[in-house]
């Protein structure tokens, strides 16, 4: 054996071919498929988020910071940051809550498939359509003010659009099937029998929720929590359709477009913009963070 | 309010039935189970047995019958008012706690004291042998330590009952066989009931101190290890216990039960009636190793196949009419080659046609 090995050259392993090397290291002709998805990633996110990021160190007037400087010392730009955060956070934090309990519902019917169509309907819809739709049923001259009205419920039409409240229902409305469909893949990812082994040890339905279902959920709810909170923070349309953009809802993706089309100051918009991702990261970083204190946490109750 | 605590003396099942809409899985299943006993319920895949199991652990209600313990009905109790352990067959362990706490889960949830689930979790982890492992993650086991941490979680509750679903059919053969001991050991030194429900009739054999043969969702038959080795009740038990050669045949003579005289391949073999003398038609039943070849051997086979088991080889071959027979050898037998067979009468089971 050892005498083999000895005659073989010492430069063997140099002077193999390098596809074997190549596909040592799980790299063959397959992997060049990857390179479209690469492509594309680079031409649509990369180059532009370089590009958005350099042109906003290149004011119109003023030194390189002038962009942040201008949007962190006007109360009417860095407000927007407040008005975002204020709609984004509870309309993911709510959508998040309603979909556990609705997803641990759906798991165990018959006809999940069909519940869950009429559950997604709302994301083939598109934003539009139902801030349209909830213009019409929620506004003051709408059906569910003038049937309250007409038993005499109330006297006055409540103000449920063109203000914080009309965003608020179509953020929950738009971003809740999403969320629903991520909390049921997850719910669904965790064996049954492991709940089953807990009843069989006494545990009751709330404590196997608490026990089991929610430590082995918290990785899957921080990620879902994160997702969908960058999706409502971008929240453009409902904001002007069913908000009041000058006032209560104006959001810092209205801020950018005013300063792209409005003021035709492209280096503006893109500080605006940057300002925007930032934030964006600043959530999700603390999310996934305390995604770990909130696992460790819970699993720690398990004996308590 | 939990029913946990080892003293009971008997489980009581009557006529337990549960459909899956047009489905009967179980139509009136019918046992009594003393404290201690270790019950094996055995059958083929869908006959029922796990369908059982579940509904006796509250996992599947029931849509007919009712189960007692001793006074108690406890079939409309919810899983967790029954306090059974249940070892399930993927051992069910949660993976976000470590062996300790998984062990320690079920005392915790009865609220015990935390010094006491303590002294218990580490009682346990001894009783499976387990003392170096308490602090890892299920998933840094074997196959064979998972399963004993699943074990002693149902265990540690002290349930009068412990329900085990296929807890070996994961595990290598070697594995397997040490667990079973180990299993049987376990039961003996906590002396709560176990049932344990299992498709490998060797497993039930070696474990339980009655067996429950099941088919089509009724108790085919309810008997000691060695009744359903020696005297399976009905043809199909038999085919289930081991019998290889479940055949056909005609009567040919014979008056009492035990001097029967069948048609087999073609020629005449003595036997025993089951039961009762059947008329004309007959199955006869027979185990591979009791058919051996013999010079006199009433019965003439040519060897299709023969595999080497150790001592033995399992042979198949083909009757003069026709007839397939499996049979062992204690010499080697060349395919192709004619051997002729007989079998001890005592050991030739003779059922009427429609038992």
């Amino acid at each position: 054996m050892t005498e083999t090995t000895a005659h073989l050259p010492q430069t063997r392993e140099e002077r193999m071919p390098w596809r074997v090397r190549l596909a040592l290291h799980e790299i063959d002709g397959v992997t060049l498929l990857v390179l479209p998805a690469v492509l594309f990633v680079i031409g649509l996110f990369v180059y532009p988020f370089l590009y958005g990021f350099v042109l906003s160190f290149k004011p119109r007037a003023g030194d390189w910071l002038a962009n942040y400087r201008k949007f962190f010392s006007d109360p009417f730009l860095y407000d927007t940051i407040y008005a975002t955060m204020r709609l984004a956070l509870p309309a993911t934090i709510i959508n998040v809550l309603i979909s556990i309990p609705v997803a641990l519902r759906v798991r165990k019917m018959h006809r999940r498939r069909l519940l869950t169509t009429i559950l997604v309907i709302p994301i083939t819809l598109g934003t539009v359509l139902i801030a349209e739709g909830l213009l019409n049923y929620l506004g003051p001259q709408g059906w569910l003010n003038r049937t309250l009205m007409l038993f005499g419920l109330i006297s006055s039409p409540l103000r449920l659009v063109h203000n914080y409240t009309g965003v608020m229902l179509s953020l929950i409305l738009s971003g809740f099937p999403f969320t629903f469909l991520l909390t049921l893949s997850y719910i669904t990812g965790i064996d049954t029998s492991l709940e089953q082994a807990a009843a069989t040890l006494g545990a009751t339905a709330r404590a196997r929720f608490r026990h089991i279902l929610l430590p082995l959920l918290a990785q899957g709810l921080a990620i879902n929590f994160c997702l969908s909170f960058v999706q409502t923070f971008s929240v453009f349309p409902s904001a002007v359709l069913l908000g009041a953009p000058a006032g209560d809802t104006r959001v810092i993706s209205i801020a950018a477009y005013q300063a792209a089309y409005e003021q035709y100051d492209a280096s503006m918009a893109a500080a605006i913009a940057m300002v925007m991702g930032f934030v964006q990261l600043a959530v999700v970083l603390l999310a996934l963070a305390g995604r770990n204190l909130f696992y460790r946490g819970s699993a720690g109750g398990g004996k308590g | 309010m939990s029913i946990a605590g080892r003293d009971f003396r008997e489980l009581r099942l009557d006529g337990l039935s549960r459909s899956f809409g047009a489905l009967n899985a179980l139509k009136g299943v019918s046992l009594t189970v003393k404290r201690g006993e270790f019950i094996a319920l055995l059958g083929p895949s869908g006959c029922g047995k796990s369908t059982a199991l579940n509904c006796l652990a509250g996992l599947l209600t029931l849509t007919g019958g009712s189960i007692w313990l001793d006074q108690t009905r406890i079939d409309r109790l919810k899983p967790e008012e029954r306090g059974f352990g249940m070892v399930f067959q993927n051992y069910a362990l949660f993976p976000h706690m470590t062996v300790r706490r998984n062990i320690g889960f079920g005392l915790a949830m009865q609220g015990k004291p935390k010094d006491e689930i303590a002294r218990k979790i580490e009682e346990a982890l001894s009783i499976v042998r387990l003392d170096q492992h308490g602090d890892k993650l299920p998933g840094q086991l074997s196959g064979g330590q998972q399963q004993r941490v699943a074990i002693a979680r149902a265990i540690v509750i002290e349930p009068p009952l412990v329900l085990m679903d296929e807890p070996l059919s994961n595990l290598d053969a070697k594995l397997r066989l040490e667990m079973r001991a180990e299993i049987r050991r376990i039961h003996d030194l906590i002396g709560s009931a176990t049932i344990y429900v299992t498709h490998d009739q060797e497993e039930a054999l070696s474990l339980a101190d009655r067996i429950v043969v099941m088919r089509d969702g009724v108790v085919r038959q309810v008997g000691t290890p060695t009744e359903l080795y020696a005297r399976p009740a009905h043809a199909d038990v038999a085919e289930f216990m081991g019998y290889r050669n479940v055949l056909k045949a005609r009567v040919l003579d014979g008056s009492g039960i035990d001097d029967l005289q069948v048609s087999v391949g073609g020629a005449a073999l003595k036997g025993l009636a089951i039961e009762r003398r059947p008329d004309g038609h007959a199955i006869v039943a027979v185990r591979p190793d009791d058919l051996k070849p013999a010079n006199d051997g009433p019965v003439a086979a040519t060897v299709e196949s023969a595999q080497y088991h150790g001592r033995e080889f399992y042979c198949s071959g083909r009757a003069s009419d026709g007839t397939e027979l499996y049979f062992c050898s204690p010499r080697p037998v060349q395919k192709g080659e004619t051997v002729r067979l007989a079998a001890d009468p005592a050991r030739v089971l003779i059922y009427t046609e429609a038992s």
